[in-house]
């Protein structure tokens, strides 16, 4: 809550006023420029302009919530109308993705999924850290909460770089979107960039084979890639954090696949399930599952030397380790779970 | 050392501002400016030669004056001016061919500065971020400026192998703006209702025109020898852009792209090549720490701060004012303080 401005009733000191005499008394406030004000003090020693500006502060520090939350729209798509907003380096727009994506999520986050997120004293307060996490759910939900889960919940608010692939910058609006909410193309060259600079990235090796398989696989991690998320953790010295996502996995139960449809669409699948396409678009509403985000242990990479990125037997193993710590939390988890949906 | 600077492409708006700048260098004994139609801005002291750098002539002109610094500018970006895309490869191309055999053959030449431009990293979904100056770009180019441009780089690279006791600056340059230059993307953004591509919002770098004209001057009076990508640092969004000029957009879907396009260009509006249209999907950002570094140069203005200065030096209207905006902010803000009781 911003601090009112208090502008000082009875002076700055109270004994300035006698000594200046009743009949000619001057208004206490401070001018905009800090020398005292000139005018005659109408009432409470202050002039008639100060005087409203101190009704005004008063009940702006007494506004409630609601009206600063109006205020605070007003200024945001003031903002937006006219471009007085920051983008970085990647196209990451700060502003939208805390005022618009965030809050949009967020419910979805408390309400809907209730996702517990565990483990988030593991992700460091500042400095790059590399997040690697299974993938599943059709559509990169687990992301976006995996995004909401360390922005409201960890202490220092830190924003998730996500590492997307080309395919997403294809799309129209997807690809836009995903930009301007802090993703960019998964490759070498902008992972590097981000945990040089000190961000937290984050990257769901599975890619689509782990997003779009199916409803019997569940749970099975495929393959990580070619394990280039772990070279640039290397590169860059900066931890790798394991995160089991459990719960994303039953939104959308694929029993199926249409491959001719998905070729046709340039997609790299077309999920069934069993409410999709067969209910229409009602068919595209997540089922409400119970959600759990474990953030493991941080696996540091810095003693490793910066020559250890190009001995790829050395990335192999630390992707398997990688991979098994994930497996191993989901199991872990889906033991302790009492029920899909609670 | 005496210095002769050759600036091909002195008729065009940047050349033009070079060949003053230089002028004002006392270290600089003659600087001689080529094009093939005399210079319409002040050039100072600069001595046109109206010669066409596809013609043998060029080499003459090298061999007589000494000179030791070429500074190639004549690249052109659109077949608007040119006369269409086979005049304008013919002067990109084979002109630099030209050129840069009457380099070679020139034994007082020292250095050969050449403005390219970062449309040689091509614009692509698989694109990083930023583009550092070892990248190659990720999708093949068809035709346009960028494939001159890679062109035109190769033959550089070439005359460095060959002459490598000539100091090559390459210079790719992102977009220019500022107040006076014309380019495909200010007149873009000057249009009074600008389309953009739906469901895209690429991300753009500007370098403004005075920066540019530094960077130049800097790479001929200094010793800067290597490959620089120029842009001011940062980058703003299409649609952030639009908003700053205080211009509507309209959002055009992707297949229909081509059609407003072409008719924009018909209208002689603005050029549409098919590469813009990709530019203005996908975006470019290029890396430019080896600018501040190796280069020892800031540009004055950021990406932002360039293009704040093109919107103001052009005076375009803001249909959006952004103080109109403030103010109804700020009167709605005051009823709504004024309906509530004060002793709430």
């Amino acid at each position: 809550m911003p601090e009112a401005r208090v502008i000082p009733i009875e002076g700055r000191d109270a004994a300035d006023l006698p000594r200046r005499g009743r009949k000619a008394a001057r208004c206490t406030a401070l001018a905009a420029d800090g020398e005292r004000c000139r005018s005659k003090a109408v009432a409470d020693g202050l002039c008639g302009e100060h005087l409203e500006e101190q009704e005004r502060a008063v009940s702006r520090a007494a506004a409630p919530d609601w009206e600063r939350k109006v205020a605070g729209a007003l200024a945001f798509m003031r903002r937006r109308l006219t471009g007085e907003y920051d983008v970085d380096d990647f196209g990451f727009d700060a502003d939208l993705t805390e005022n618009v994506m965030l809050s949009t999520l967020r419910p979805l986050y408390d309400k809907y999924f209730r996702v517990e997120a565990r483990g988030l004293e593991n992700i460091p307060n500042e400095g790059g850290a590399l997040v690697v996490a299974n993938h599943s759910g059709t559509i990169p939900l687990d992301a976006m909460m995996t995004q909401v889960a360390i922005y409201d919940h960890h202490p220092a608010h830190r924003h998730l770089r996500m590492l997307g692939a080309d395919l997403v910058f294809r799309t129209p609006v997807v690809g836009e979107l995903a930009r301007k909410t802090g993703t960019t193309l998964a490759s070498n060259e902008d992972a590097e960039r981000l945990l040089t600079s000190g961000e937290l990235a984050g990257v769901w090796p599975e890619g689509f084979k782990g997003i779009g398989k199916p409803f019997s696989e569940r749970y099975r991690l495929q393959r990580f890639g070619r394990g280039g998320f772990v070279s640039a953790a290397l590169r860059s010295g900066v931890p790798i954090i394991p995160c089991s996502i459990v719960g994303a996995e039953e939104i959308y139960p694929v029993v199926g696949n249409i491959k001719v449809l998905a070729r046709l669409l340039g997609l790299p699948y077309m999920p069934v399930t069993p409410f999709f396409p067969l209910l229409g678009p009602l068919g595209l509403i997540p089922l409400p599952s119970k959600w759990i985000i474990e953030f493991g242990e941080p696996i540091p990479t810095n003693e490793l030397g910066s020559g250890a990125a190009d001995d790829p037997m050395l990335v192999f193993n630390l992707t398997d380790q990688v991979r098994e710590v994930i497996q191993q939390t989901l199991y872990k988890l889906l033991l302790s779970r009492r029920s899909v949906f609670f | 050392m005496t210095r002769v600077v050759l600036i091909t492409g002195v008729s065009r708006y940047l050349g033009g501002r070079l060949a003053s700048v230089l002028s004002a260098d006392s270290s600089i004994e003659r600087i001689i400016g080529v094009d093939v139609v005399p210079p319409r801005q002040d050039v100072g002291r600069t001595e046109f030669v109206r010669a066409d750098i596809r013609n043998p002539i060029i080499a003459k002109v090298i061999a007589s004056a000494h000179v030791d610094t070429v500074v190639h500018m004549s690249v052109i970006a659109t077949p608007f001016g040119a006369g269409g895309r086979t005049a304008m490869k013919e002067i990109n191309v084979i002109g630099t061919m030209q050129l840069l055999a009457a380099c070679q053959k020139a034994p007082s030449l020292q250095k050969l500065v050449v403005k390219s431009t970062s449309a040689v990293y091509g614009s692509s979904s698989r694109d990083p971020a930023l583009f550092t100056e070892g990248m190659e770009p990720r999708a093949q180019f068809r035709s346009g400026y960028g494939k001159d441009s890679t062109e035109v780089e190769g033959y550089v690279r070439g005359l460095g192998r060959r002459r490598p006791d000539v100091d090559v600056s390459l210079l790719r340059f992102a977009n220019f703006i500022g107040p006076r230059i014309d380019t495909p993307l200010t007149r873009y953004f000057s249009l009074p209702v600008v389309p953009r591509v739906f469901g895209f919002d690429p991300r753009v770098q500007f370098i403004h025109e005075d920066d540019g004209i530094e960077v130049l001057r800097r790479a001929v009076v200094g010793d800067h020898r290597g490959t620089f990508n120029v842009a001011g640092s940062g980058v703003l969004l299409v649609s952030q852009a639009i908003r700053r000029a205080g211009r509507p957009a309209i959002q055009v879907p992707s297949p229909a792209v081509s059609v407003v396009g072409s008719l924009f260009r018909r209208a002689g509006l603005v050029d549409f090549s098919p590469e813009q249209m990709q530019f203005l999907q996908f975006g470019r950002g290029v890396d430019v720490t080896r600018l501040h570094e190796d280069f020892g140069y800031r540009p004055a203005y950021t990406t932002v701060q360039a293009f704040d200065d093109f919107v103001a030096g052009r005076g375009l209207t803001k249909y959006i004012d952004p103080d109109q905006l403030a103010e109804v902010e700020r009167r709605l803000l005051g009823q709504m303080e004024r309906r509530r009781p004060i002793n709430a």
